[in-house]
């Protein structure tokens, strides 16, 4: 009890305070929202609220294991710490966004088993943020559509009626901030780069701006509780415009990508690079059932 | 005496260290968001700094370690993540104990700074504005990589938000 080195404490006998035993510094998880208010706001639909959560949630959880996954590959040591520490803040909004949808949606699931024991189809991600990872390239367009898109969401969501939801927004907005300045920096350096970068980037924004639209579209709980991302278009597509000036790329000029029988990554509906995403981020919890750590 | 129980718990929540920057306190950091005291039961509130902190069970569990061990049997930590944490929250004791540990305060006024006119960041070694950033992003969620061009040292430095 004298011992105040964090390290050295750990060693203590017993659980900790909250009633966890943790065997490492920094393995410890405290539930993100420890002593918040569990339930829904008066007039808003706890089933939908718990759905909203789920789709922004799944956007950020699997974006992060995307940009983990370019740990010991990325072109510099300095990148590499910084896609992890981007990683790092959307995974923290994606544990207090998935449980909060756990504490709403009746199941009484935490965040560990939304995440790891959904199926494919019960994820509700747009899929841009699921496909394989590609270049470095690709990295970048797909940090830049998704950050711009998403700091414009969770501007708008700060003062949201959920008062989780509007905590994950108004830390959000500052942290995608960042995460967007990045991006548009790398997309910069790269397409106002070298023939090969420049050539790179654009097959990058081809390949990736069809799947920008998904982002723009409406699911009908989006409509009825939170912001109609349509009217996020115009705004994310002229800073889109500016960033991409400035790199010397052309706007792509490009359809949304089909929907399935009108169903996309908020309605479960998934890519082929879905399957083995969810394979890797879930197999350690599925081989042991119930271990925590 | 309430008052007085509530005086103590607040200077002893006050006093931990944060777990990844050890020269401040919970308190410089602005971390410990409140301290309240109700039928004999201690409750710190914590308002994280970055979303993704991964230091919030270890800060969690070291105010209540420190809290019990100064005679408070009933502790509980809480979370307060509204109104979000920002680099505004670090006082002014803890911008000077940062700078005297090598790590450049970030500036006063939150996010604004990232607009297209940056302030200069003076080294917290040399002194020196003659800086450049070398990464936006460092050891941790809330600090940045930056270089002095005088003295050629490198610094960390806490990110406004």
């Amino acid at each position: 009890m004298s011992d105040d080195h964090v390290y050295l404490s750990l060693a203590e006998a017993g659980p900790g305070p909250e009633g966890e035993a943790r065997w490492a510094y920094g393995t410890g998880f405290a539930d993100p929202l420890l002593g918040v208010d569990a339930a829904a706001p008066e007039g808003i639909d706890p089933a939908d609220l718990a759905a909203y959560c789920l789709m922004l949630g799944d956007d950020a959880l699997v974006l992060s294991q995307r940009l983990i996954q370019w740990i010991t590959r990325a072109p510099e040591l300095e990148e590499e710490v910084a896609l992890a520490n981007l990683g790092l803040d959307l995974l923290g909004q994606a544990r207090r966004l998935l449980t909060r949808a756990g504490q709403l949606d009746g199941s009484g699931r935490g965040e560990d088993e939304l995440a790891y024991w959904r199926p494919e189809s019960e994820y509700r991600n747009v899929r841009l943020v699921e496909l394989e990872n590609g270049d470095f390239a690709q990295c970048v367009v797909r940090l830049l559509l998704f950050a711009t898109a998403r700091e414009e969401l969770y501007r708008r969501l700060a003062d949201h009626a959920d008062p989780v939801l509007s905590a994950v927004a108004a830390l959000g907005v500052k942290e995608l901030a960042y995460h967007r300045e990045y991006a548009a920096a790398w997309t910069v350096r790269l397409g106002d780069g070298t023939e090969e970068s420049h050539r790179r980037m654009r097959a990058a924004l081809d390949a990736l701006w069809p799947w920008l639209e998904e982002l723009f579209t409406p699911h009908e709980v989006e409509l009825r509780l939170g912001v109609d991302p349509s009217s996020l278009r115009e705004p994310v597509l002229a800073a889109l415009a500016g960033v991409l000036a400035e790199a010397t790329l052309p706007v792509p000029d490009l359809p949304g990508r089909a929907y399935v029988n009108g169903r996309a990554g908020r309605h479960g509906v998934h890519t082929e690079a879905m399957g083995p995403l969810l394979a890797e981020l879930q197999v350690v919890a599925r081989a042991h059932p119930g271990a925590t750590w | 005496m309430v008052s007085t129980l509530l005086e103590r718990a607040r200077e002893v929540a006050a006093a931990v260290p944060d777990p990844e920057l050890p020269m401040l306190t919970l308190a410089d950091l602005g971390v410990l968001a409140d301290v309240e005291e109700a039928d004999g039961t201690v409750t710190a509130w914590l308002t994280p700094t970055y979303s993704g902190c991964p230091a919030v069970a270890e800060m969690a569990a070291d105010v209540a370690r420190r809290l019990r061990a100064a005679g408070f049997a009933e502790v509980q930590v809480r979370l307060r993540i509204d109104p979000p944490w920002s680099s505004d929250r670090i006082s002014a004791e803890g911008r000077r104990k940062l700078a005297e540990a090598g790590i450049a305060p970030p500036h006063p006024g939150g996010l604004l700074q990232l607009a297209p006119t940056r302030r200069a960041v003076a080294c917290p070694q040399c002194g020196s504005a003659d800086t450049e950033e070398l990464s936006r992003f460092g050891s941790t969620a809330c600090k940045s990589l930056w270089r002095c061009r005088s003295c050629r040292e490198p610094f960390d430095r806490i990110k406004e938000i």
